[in-house]
């Protein structure tokens, strides 16, 4: 069946969109101030979660996810997620060409002259 | 019987429909219906497919000489546009933008897709795609071939690389727009009753194929992009010279181009689904299984892109796991193999034309995506990487497969889509030719892959003569059997003879209507309240 | 009350004016239109994710480069027109609730402020781009070498192609939601939206919070790149 459920027509309040924009400004000098502190890798640790704690309340509050029907944030997390996949398996790639192959003793390919006949 | 002097007007009336509504051009080109606009696809991409077999024809010649008739170059031109052509501009468009665009709102019970107008924006698209393509054609085509490999691409070719490109990123947004309706249509706009477990398997595939286009597609966009920056600014970053990587662009092209080969396989099972459940006159085995496995096939899709790039550099772990993966995702097509031959069994099976071609589908989609697993293996890669194997497996599932599948749902709704019937005799007859010169042109293939012919040279060792020359008398026939349908389709507009609304007998909301059907389809909404494939025998349905 | 609720037989002539032939009511249209939207902008992530796949391919391995070439990047300017985005997504919700409440005074004071902070970026951005072309630092067409770490002289490049492309890419999309918004804007003034009928404002809306949220990630990830001197 067509599923209809968007006939209540959600009006947020001033004070709640006012609120994430306060919010969204003192993350931005957050992610800001800290890029000065010396963290290592940690650094970007912290402004990729940050920034995705920003770009969650754009999608939730001002674009309205909150409120909209199952199928929309099903939709929202699966464009995500194949970002995800995107990028994490090509990473894989190259986080793992550097890995030598040991050669074990039961493998008996040219690699380990072990005998063939 | 008593001939009337003076016609009266009801005799002669034609009942209306969506064809002879409205005349002239503006009626055509600015037309939402989506019928109008599935027959302005199906005109564009036969061109385009024409052109591509053309490309084919003449390389193919140049491979009767172990010299080559053709100089590398014009040898190399003439394979990438081939290939271009066919892949961007028929084979993905192909059923979604047809037979899809046409049948997807009469199967939900809507009187149209969700956006009509983005519909036919999509239609216009293709059509500059399209003309980009061909302008690169005329200039003397691309010789990257169709996987536009950087660095060769972004930096050394000499060829219309910037024309193509762009050619093929304007028609993705074709299909992104294509693939979007679908979505949206199938959720949004489906008839009371029509719940998704009703639905034809035609609605299932052309969904989960909408699915890639919408996720897949933006990625090819964006990777054609970059080579394009990259070979205006003359450095960029997939150049090695300042620390790029070629690989990066392999990685980027095929996490489309890998899902894009089941963008142009999937709606062709959906099609077989139909045909085989309406000639075997039996609900299909394993509905879930069927419907699930179109899904899962979207899915697993996506994972799997690196079997393509086992021997260019990429880690071999990454290898390792894109190599089980790779297994994994045929099953699914495997599954639905099982179910359309245990749809058959103890099924009243019937040899129209459309279930020969359906015949022909799973033997040779069988074949195909079977050589596909000896890809996906490690080891065998090694040797088959890069030969005619590779060409024999992919034309095995592409032409033996799904252009198989085209041409038998194309027969199947022709009556519907136009209101007439096809000769039965001829389109027999051009059905065995296909088959025949199919097989005759790609077998030889697997063998010259396995002796270790490489593909795309336009030159190999003299003992392999025997073999190309064997695949290039196929392909003569094989074009043979793709023009005679040309013609009888054409003949039977004007004179072939007319079809009622179901010729077949078939289940289904698209025969319950006229044909051809009215503009809105409907002429009041369907309230749905039976399972699909709903069949009995033959006598109890009006024909 | 944090919610409306707007009964569905008010202004029906609103609605039916704009409900098109092939829905059958006008919660089905924007059903529809909504899961458009989303579903185009699922591809719009998609179009930007190759570039930040390539993005984090290539910061992975050369992050000593890219870290010390982050520092060429503008804070400030990047920072001032992440504030302004962010401004402008207040203002573009603030909007599409106007639009909700029919309240056509402040649809378009909404839409006006909104254009005129994407126009602000704009020109900032143009501003840096400026910049750089005149420090000779645009890979390729005007690229005079680098200056002060020359060993990372060549992946520098890498980060600075990526830099135009994303920025680029995004700068065009901002563009178009400009267009977008005065479309928008025109409608708004001839009263088109309305309680029962603000479809476009919302969709639109959906579009511009995206394109603020690419930019919510391009600012840390071009301009803050380890740790900043």
């Amino acid at each position: 069946m067509t599923t209809h459920t968007t006939h209540i027509v959600h009006i947020p309040k001033v004070s709640t969109l006012v609120l994430v924009w306060l919010a969204l400004m003192c993350a931005t000098g957050l992610t800001t101030a800290v890029s000065y502190v010396e963290l290592g890798w940690f650094n970007i640790v912290i402004a990729l979660l940050i920034a995705v704690t920003k770009a969650s309340l754009v999608v939730w509050i001002f674009m309205g996810v909150r409120h909209t029907t199952n199928l929309t944030k099903l939709f929202v997390v699966a464009g995500l997620v194949w970002l995800g996949i995107l990028i994490l398996i090509t990473f894989s790639d190259y986080s793992t060409r550097s890995w030598v192959y040991q050669a074990q003793p039961w493998s008996h390919g040219p690699g380990n002259g072990a005998a063939t006949k | 019987m008593a001939t009337l002097v003076q016609r009266s007007p009801e005799v002669e009336a034609e009942e209306v429909n969506y064809l002879n509504v409205e005349h002239g051009w503006k009626s055509w080109l600015l037309t939402t219906d989506h019928k109008r606009i599935a027959v302005l696809y199906l005109i564009s991409i036969t061109l385009m497919f024409f052109v591509g077999g053309l490309m084919a024809v003449l390389f193919r010649i140049n491979l009767l000489e172990p010299e080559g008739l053709f100089s590398a170059e014009t040898y190399n031109r003439l394979f990438s546009m081939h290939g271009i052509v066919m892949v961007f501009f028929f084979l993905v468009p192909s059923i979604p933008a047809t037979l899809a665009n046409f049948l997807i709102p009469i199967m939900v019970g809507a009187k149209d897709l969700a956006f009509p107008r983005v519909n036919l924006l999509s239609w216009y698209i293709y059509i500059a795609g399209a003309a980009l393509t061909l302008y690169a054609v005329a200039r003397g085509g691309v010789d990257t071939g169709w996987t536009f490999y950087a660095p060769y691409s972004s930096t050394y070719s000499n060829s219309y690389v910037l024309a193509a490109a762009f050619g093929v990123f304007t028609a993705g947004f074709s299909s992104i727009l294509t693939g979007l309706n679908f979505i949206v249509t199938v959720h949004k706009m489906r008839a009371p009753g029509m719940t998704w477990s009703r639905l034809p398997l035609f609605v299932w595939s052309n969904y989960a194929t909408g699915l890639i286009q919408v996720l897949g597609t933006p990625v090819l966009a964006i990777t054609l992009l970059l080579l394009a920056f990259e070979r205006i600014a003359h450095v960029g970053i997939f150049d090695p010279n300042i620390g790029g990587d070629p690989i990066l662009f392999q990685h980027l092209f095929w996490f489309y181009s890998h899902p894009a080969v089941y963008i142009m396989i999937l709606p062709g099972m959906g099609v077989i689904s139909e045909i085989v459940s309406c000639f075997s006159r039996k609900r299909v085995f394993g509905y879930n299984f069927v419907a699930f496995s179109s899904m899962a096939i979207a899915v697993l899709s996506f994972v799997v892109w690196g079997h393509h790039m086992f021997l260019t550099g990429e880690s071999m772990y990454t290898g390792l796991a894109f190599s089980i993966l790779s297994f994994m995702v045929a099953v699914p097509s495997a599954i639905k193999v099982f179910n359309w031959t245990a749809t058959m069994y103890k099924g009243s099976v019937s040899f129209d034309t459309p279930m020969l071609y359906a015949f022909g589908f799973i033997g040779l989609f069988t074949i195909g995506g079977l050589t596909g697993l000896h890809l996906a293996t490690l080891g065998t890669d090694i040797a088959t990487h890069g030969t005619y194997f590779v060409v024999a497996h992919f034309h095995y599932v592409m032409v033996g497969g799904m252009v198989m599948a085209f041409m038998g749902g194309l027969h199947f709704w022709w009556p519907k889509i136009t209101g007439r019937m096809y000769p039965e005799a001829w389109s027999k007859f051009a059905a065995l030719i296909v088959f025949i010169g199919f097989n005759l042109t790609f077998f030889p293939q697997f063998i010259l892959g396995y002796l270790g012919m490489p593909r795309r040279y336009h030159a190999y060792p003299p003992e392999f003569q025997a073999l190309n020359v064997l695949s290039t008398a196929g392909a003569s026939i094989l074009g043979i059997g793709y023009v005679i349908p040309m013609v009888y389709f054409i003949w039977s507009l004007r004179a072939g003879p007319k079809a009622g609304p179901n010729p077949w007998g078939a289940a289904g909301l698209e025969w319950q209507i006229q044909s051809p059907p009215t503009t809105f389809n409907f002429d009041e909404t369907p309230v749905v309240t039976e399972e699909a494939y709903n069949y009995g025998p033959l006598e109890e349905i009006v024909g | 009350m944090a919610d409306t609720l707007v009964p569905a037989g008010e202004d029906a002539a609103v609605k039916e004016k704009h409900l098109r032939h092939h829905f059958a009511t006008a919660e089905q249209q924007m059903d529809a239109a909504t899961l458009g939207m989303w579903t185009f902008l699922i591809t719009e992530v998609l179009f930007f994710g190759g570039m930040f796949a390539s993005y984090a391919v290539y910061r992975n391995i050369y992050l000593d480069a890219f870290a010390s070439t982050s520092q060429y990047m503008n804070v400030v300017l990047g920072g001032t027109n992440t504030a302004v985005l962010i401004c402008s997504s207040l203002t573009m919700a603030l909007a599409v609730r106007a639009a909700q409440l029919s309240n056509r005074k402040h649809l378009t004071l909404f839409l006006i402020l909104t254009m005129i902070f994407g126009t602000v970026f704009l020109v900032i951005k143009g501003f840096e781009y400026h910049s750089k072309w005149v420090e000779g630092l645009v890979p390729g067409i005007h690229w005079s070498g680098y200056l002060e770490h020359p060993e990372f002289a060549h992946h520098a490049q890498i980060l600075f192609s990526l830099y135009f492309y994303m920025t680029g890419m995004h700068a065009l999309h901002m563009v178009v939601g400009l267009g977008l918004l005065s479309y928008l804007l025109i409608q708004a003034r001839r009263n088109i939206f309305k309680a029962t009928y603000f479809a476009p404002v919302e969709m639109i809306g959906l579009y511009w919070h995206f394109v603020d949220i690419v930019w919510i990630f391009l600012f840390p990830l071009l301009y803050l790149i380890g740790h900043r001197r």
